[in-house]
């Protein structure tokens, strides 16, 4: 992700306007409720906000005290509560409740919502079914993006996947659309567009729509190409252990907006929290490393650190005090991440050379190949039957099913009574969604499907048809993985040794067992110059794709919920 | 050209002039008697309304509506009660006030629009008289009634009725009286014999103007300047006040010496004025009374009206029509005989320089060596915007751009804009569209507004005309034209609907800010849902179509619609209000057709009306999702017999939904439950709601090996998890020697590895030792190197010549291991050559 400052890239658009912008806005919005004020703040807003304004400046602007929206009654004294949340029912139905027992009470408050990045006419519903539209005054704070680092921005939508791709509710794609137009509004026109997928194609729509209500000035193009690409096109690479330095530390500390919390085992003190980012000149060169590179690359930086100390020996006064006045600031400040990131690798270590780690490893490689399968599930029961991890377990199934195909009926039957046992029945549901999702599905003899859905198609009429096969491809989308992995060569050979100190390709972030989907169809349509050729690979990703000449990256978390 | 001045006539330090005016009318004999007469200002419309007292069904009396310029527009028997008084709003409305209080609302075409009423109670005690006035705040209405109250309407478009207080000793109607506007307040000034009163909204107040002593007399008549800055009043003794309308300062008191009433009195001033003065009409004379004193007099040999305007008095009688106006400054200057300004020298050389006179060089050297071209060429535009006839216009304009070509780096807008602008109003002002607008009418009425009323008078192509030629933006001004234009088009009840529509969409095609959903809403007003729908065809953004069709009842094309809009927010505005309009039945019907709109209600639903959800996969026969909704439903059951009961429901919808699997685990969850309640009962495990692995855990830690056996047999428990299961609890709790007894019970189907591991857990070397031996061949080496014995685990490395195996022993090895790494080493490479 992060560059590798390769020489002939051109520079980096300024990414930091958008913090900048979002905080203008903030303060703009909380100033239109003058006077003290306590905000509550929901809290997967904590993060993202705390990059975008610190509690001083929310103090600055008469914010009084910082309450974490936690769904109980309040305590706060204050005669106006502002609340900055997600438009999210159960939220604004909590702040009903709130308003409601300050009514009974015979208090008087004032209340502002601030939704972000907008609002919802289903949110403002509740506060008119609630009889509060009149008292409660409500706003939007458009903070689209979030840039976590000079070259990744990211939409902090934690529910995109859920809502999207398992609810069909396509409420977000506008959102998405109206953040492809800040991007435009502010850094020119995008030379390039390609996206696949059906919600990329939707959300490119969307921003059309919203491109053409207003006239465009010619600017110069700060963006070359913008790729859409829907998640469900690549579920193989998130399902897929990382073993490079950032996703490891991620595995194990939880990377939050760009922001790591290194607990009590990695330090030798209390909690710390460090920005990752590429200001962190160590973290910056082996966030991209494979792990087993890092500890020979920590060491040499240990020993360039200590040869730069040592160089003060031998010094005269004024040598010296241009070293402490220049140097020795630097030198400390890369002493101390160095020693953060050495005990944050052992940690690592610790918990990953583990014959557990280095099992599941091999299990996700022999997935990937298509080798041995019959171990491999297996090693799933197992995995299920210790319980060793329950969402590592889902993964694993799901990247069974992925990679297979779906499972074969009698082992779909047997891994899922045994996960049922292990965990709860509850997972009955996670199961369902899984399914629905395409995630982890039964293995379907190939004729009723199609028999089913032209019995189907002549009840209705045409149009009809045409959805409901499309809801019947997502039902049973094949994943066509090994078609794929074939096409585009996703997998190397795994005769040859694969040197990961010197990568080859961009398989090296999973060991040299796998190569990224969607990076490989960014590679292949960059130098093709659109999907000419690729038509195979796009019929067999469910088709969706289109290029328009006119980057957006995008991670979502892709963790099932029951 | 020489004779501008002939019909100048000085008042005071002033000049006063009467221009003619296009008028084309040719009233019948009566002319303007016997009529109500109203003459909107701006050069509006003029309404007459004749022999408003005729009251048989037989002859009723005759509304006619002329533009300014005398052009009929219509005419039309009045059928409804008798009218005391007519006037005209700003955006060109005829109100007809009647006696009973009802004011009826007209457009310039003479259809009825709608009426209100000024209150029940006038109903019996009828309007004596009544004034249409002009605020801020729009057209308002205020009458006096026959138990002498006034009311006030101060905007008939947001209509609040205001009764003032009663005026002591008032009976029958005052003498005289006004409505003005002061201070953002509407007042009543009247009086009654000698008195005068202020009327406002809570008090009347007697008021005695300065400077008007009862010798004068009392006050018969009064006027209100334009503005309503000036007030002027005439008594009986013929006398003339006039002062500021806060009744604070007095301008001076003429003596007419006519002791009769006059028929009208108007301020005549302008912006600007040097000399204001008052107009009064009696049935022969015409008397312009400058408050210097100063008088002219006109003789009248025809009854006509005064309309008063911002910078003059228009006065049209049954032929004719003339602008009564101060003589701008400027024109003076310009016009005035042996005047030596610069813009009446500029004009004379350019008058020369027609004649090709060297005159001309001298007049400009004079011009120049006051350095006063600049300003000649600035009065020649001004003068040029204040004259009336077209040839004027021009030579004015001429000698400025003649002056022009002298004078560097000087910014031509001033001209260009004036010639642009005195082209539209000469076109405006031409009788057949009848806006005789002076340049000042029009500065304050605006363009926008002056396109309005073009397009009140349905002249389209002209109103387009002159936005294109102004270069407004499309969106202030062809659109908005287009807009008015189909809006009317769609009114025509002669056309069918095919051709209406497609009229409307050749001429507005895709013009900003034109919207098709707004021009649908205007067909759908008149009734015509069939037009409405074609025309919403044309709109281009499907979320502007739904609010229309969903008023017109298609819901159906409403909610198709939203959904192509992509706008979510509209879909769930049109699903709320399906919601409440259709049955349960054909709203869900409906749903099921638009599975973006029905995800987007079970969202809702999920977390607002759990119950509706679940009628919602009711309907669809949607088995596998009920059951869903009944295992999240058994959840938030606190009881475990409806806990049970609900988890039943969701088998029997599993079942149905042929999900055989599902059913049985659910099944089994049932039994856990009762299982674990009786449990709970009987010893107080609190294993409720525990999951299996995690029930028999429990038990194992609690010593009830009994119960895991039942449990083991019961939910037949695969070998693997009994045997994993066992194993961790016996390590936890150390019981080495039930372990070995167990691992000796039979063939462990979890291998030997484990047990290994499981005592290195426990840091139990020696007894981990016991089951090295036991493991498969395949694990010799991994077991070996768990319990940390380098030298065995090469030993079976090397029996079983496996080289990564060897490469593992080897990457433990530390230096003093030496023998070991050189045995290995050795090892290896005659592995290697065979």
């Amino acid at each position: 992700m992060a560059h590798s400052a390769r020489r002939d890239s051109p520079k980096l658009p300024d990414f930091s306007l958008l913090k900048r912008l979002a905080k203008d806005q903030l303060v703009y919005l909380l100033e239109q409720l003058p006077g003290k004020k306590d905000l509550f703040i929901e809290a997967d807003l904590m993060s993202p906000l705390d990059r975008i304004a610190n509690v001083s400046t929310l103090k600055q602007h008469e914010v009084d005290k910082l309450y974490k929206v936690e769904y109980k009654p309040i305590v706060s004294t204050s005669d106006q509560l502002c609340f900055l949340i997600r438009p999210r029912i159960k939220t604004v139905k909590w702040i009903c409740d709130v308003a409601n027992a300050d009514k009974a009470a015979g208090r008087f408050r004032r209340y502002k919502i601030i939704f972000t990045p907008q609002k919802f006419y289903a949110c403002e519903s509740v506060l008119e079914e609630q009889g509060l539209f009149g008292d409660v005054t409500t706003d939007e704070w458009s903070f689209y993006l979030l840039p976590l680092d000079d070259d990744i921005i990211s939409m902090e939508l934690p529910e995109f996947f859920r809502d999207n791709f398992l609810a069909g509710d396509q409420r977000w794609v506008r959102t998405a659309g109206s953040t492809l137009h800040l991007l435009h509004s502010i850094y020119g026109p995008f030379s390039k567009i390609y996206g696949i997928g059906r919600c990329s194609k939707m959300v490119y729509e969307s921003w059309r729509e919203q491109v053409e209500e207003e006239e465009t000035k010619a600017r110069q193009a700060e963006i070359g190409n913008v790729f859409l690409i829907d998640r469900d096109v690549d579920f193989v690479t998130p399902l897929c252990s990382q073993v490079v330095y950032e996703g490891l530390v991620d595995d194990i500390f939880k990377i939050k907006c760009g922001c790591v919390g290194f607990g009590t085992d990695a330090t030798s003190d209390k909690n710390v929290k460090v920005m990752l980012n590429s200001q962190d000149k160590v973290f910056n060169e082996i966030r991209n490393e494979h792990f087993s590179n890092v500890f020979g690359f920590l060491s040499q930086k240990a020993r360039n650190l200590q040869t730069a100390y040592d160089k003060r020996r031998g010094m005269d006064i004024k040598q010296m005090k241009t070293f402490v006045s220049e140097e020795l600031k630097g030198l400390k400040q890369e002493h101390r991440l160095l020693s953060l990131h050495i005990s944050a690798s052992e940690t690592i270590m610790k918990k990953k050379t583990k014959q557990d780690f280095q099992e599941m490893l091999k299990t996700e490689h022999s997935l990937l190949e298509g080798f041995e399968i019959r171990e491999c599930i297996s090693f799933i029961e197992e995995h299920i039957i210790r319980l060793v991890s329950m969402i590592e377990s889902l993964r694993l199934l799901c990247l069974l099913s992925i990679t297979e195909n779906g499972l074969l009926p009698k082992d779909y039957r047997s891994l899922k009574a045994l996960f049922l046992q292990s965990y709860g029945v509850e997972h009955l549901l996670t199961f369902a969604n899984l399914k629905q999702l395409g995630l982890l599905v039964e293995q379907q003899p190939g004729e009723t499907l199609t028999a089913m859905e032209s019995k189907v198609g002549k009840l209705v009429n045409d149009k009809t048809a045409g959805k409901l096969t499309d809801a019947f491809s997502s039902l049973a989308k094949k994943s066509n993985f090994r078609a794929l992995s074939r096409k585009l060569n996703l997998v190397p050979k795994s005769d040859e040794e694969y040197n990961l100190r010197v990568p080859r390709d961009m398989a090296y972030i999973f060991s040299g067992a796998y190569i990224p989907l969607s990076c490989k169809l960014i590679e292949q349509v960059l130098e093709r110059g659109g999907w000419t050729g690729l038509e195979e690979v796009t019929r067999l990703l469910n088709g969706h794709e289109f290029s328009v000449t006119g980057l957006l990256i995008r991670r979502y978390i892709c963790r099932e919920i029951k | 050209m020489s004779f501008i001045t002939a019909n100048w006539n000085p008042l005071g330090d002033a000049f006063y002039r009467k221009t003619e005016l296009h008028m084309c009318w040719n009233l019948r004999d009566s002319g303007l008697r016997d009529s109500l007469v109203a003459a909107a200002h701006y050069g509006g419309p003029i309404a007459l309304l004749r022999e408003p007292q005729r009251r048989s069904p037989s002859s009723r009396p005759q509304l006619e509506i002329y533009l300014a310029s005398g052009i009929s527009i219509t005419s039309f028997p009045w059928k409804s009660g008798p009218v005391v008084h007519i006037g005209w709003t700003v955006t060109d409305e005829l109100l007809c006030v009647q006696e009973d209080g009802s004011v009826l609302i007209y457009n310039l075409f003479g259809s009825f629009k709608r009426h209100f009423s000024m209150g029940q109670e006038v109903v019996q005690s009828q309007v004596l008289e009544a004034k249409v006035f002009h605020s801020p705040y729009g057209t308002g209405v205020a009458i006096v009634t026959g138990s002498s109250r006034f009311t006030l309407a101060t905007n008939i478009d947001d209509l609040k009725l205001r009764r003032l207080p009663e005026v002591p000793g008032l009976h029958g109607k005052p003498s005289s009286w006004l409505v003005l506007t002061q201070d953002r307040q509407t007042k009543v000034i009247l009086s009654n014999g000698p008195e005068m009163f202020v009327l406002d909204n809570t008090s009347c107040t007697p008021v005695c103007p300065p400077g008007l002593s009862p010798q004068y007399g009392s006050v018969v008549h009064m006027c209100v300047s334009f503005s309503y800055k000036y007030l002027s009043l005439f008594t009986d003794t013929g006398h003339l006040w006039t002062g500021s309308s806060n009744l604070q300062d007095k301008l001076s008191i003429v003596d007419t010496k006519k002791k009769t009433t006059p028929n009208q009195m108007v301020w005549c001033c302008r912006p600007q004025s040097q000399q204001l003065s008052v107009v009064l009409m009696w049935d022969r004379l015409l008397l312009v009374a400058g408050i210097c004193g100063d008088t002219i007099q006109f003789p009248v040999d025809d009854p006509c009206v005064l309309v008063g305007e911002l910078d003059g008095v228009r006065i049209i009688n049954s032929t004719n029509q003339d602008l009564l106006q101060e003589v701008p400054l400027v024109c003076q200057d310009i016009f005035k005989i042996a005047s030596m300004a610069p813009g009446a020298l500029l004009l004379e050389a350019h008058r020369e320089y027609e004649k090709s006179s060297q005159k001309a060089d001298e007049y400009l050297r004079e011009i120049k060596e006051q350095s006063m071209l600049g300003e000649a060429v600035r009065q020649c535009v001004e003068a040029a915007a204040h004259e009336y006839d077209a040839n004027t216009q021009k030579s004015l304009l001429r000698a400025a751009s003649f002056g022009k070509c002298f004078l560097v780096d000087f910014s031509p807008d001033q001209f260009v804009t004036m010639c642009r602008e005195l082209r539209v109003l000469n076109t405006v002002r031409d009788g057949a569209v009848g806006l005789p607008l002076t340049h000042t009418q029009f500065k304050q009425l605006t363009l926008q507004v002056l396109i309005d009323r073009l397009v009140y008078r349905q002249f389209y192509p002209l109103a387009i005309e002159i936005c294109r030629y102004l270069k407004i933006p499309d969106y202030q001004g062809v659109s908005r034209v287009l807009k008015h234009w189909a809006s009317c088009k769609v009114q025509q009840k002669d056309l069918s609907d095919e051709a209406i529509a497609r009229a409307v969409c050749v001429k507005v095609g895709d013009a900003p800010g034109v919207s098709y959903s707004d021009i649908a809403a205007k067909a759908y007003e008149c009734g015509r849902t069939e037009l409405a729908i074609k025309l919403l065809d044309f709109e281009a953004r499907s979320g502007e179509q739904v609010p229309l069709l969903l008023k017109m009842k298609r819901s159906q094309l409403a909610l198709s619609k939203a959904v192509e809009s992509g706008d979510t927010d509209l879909v769930y505005t049109v699903v709320t209000y399906l919601k409440n309009e259709l049955n349960r039945g054909d709203f869900f019907m409906m749903l099921r057709n638009q599975p973006v709109a029905q995800s987007l209600y079970r969202q809702f639903c999920k977390l607002q009306e759990q119950e509706t959800l679940k009628d919602l996969y009711n309907q669809d026969d949607d088995h596998q999702e009920l059951a869903n909704y009944y295992i999240t439903a058994s959840y938030r059951e606190k009881r475990l017999e409806t806990r049970l009961s609900v988890l039943q429901k969701a088998v029997d919808e599993f079942n149905k939904a042929k999900n055989e699997f599902a059913a049985k685990a659910t099944e089994e969850e049932m039994r856990l439950l009762r299982f674990q309640r009786k449990l709970d009962d009987e010893k107080g495990a609190g294993l409720l709601g525990l999951s299996l692995q995690e029930t028999m855990e429990v038990l194992l830690s609690l010593g009830l090996h009994k119960h895991t056996e039942q449990l083991y047999r019961d939910f037949r428990l695969p070998d693997k998890r009994y045997w994993w299961l066992k194993l961790k609890s016996m390590a936890e709790k150390h019981e080495w020697e039930e372990l070995e007894k167990f691992s000796k019970s039979k063939k462990s189907p979890i291998g030997y590895l484990a047990f290994v591991d499981v005592c290195m857990k426990s840091n139990n070397k020696s007894e981990a030792r016991k089951y090295v031996s036991k493991v498969t061949p395949e694990q010799k080496v991994r077991a070996h190197m768990v319990i940390g014995d380098l030298e065995g685990a090469a030993d079976a490395a090397i029996e079983r010549r496996n080289d990564s195996e060897m490469g593992a022993v080897l990457s433990r090895c530390s230096t003093a291991d030496c023998l070991l790494i050189d045995r290995l080493n050795r090892a290896r490479v005659s592995a290697s050559k065979k």
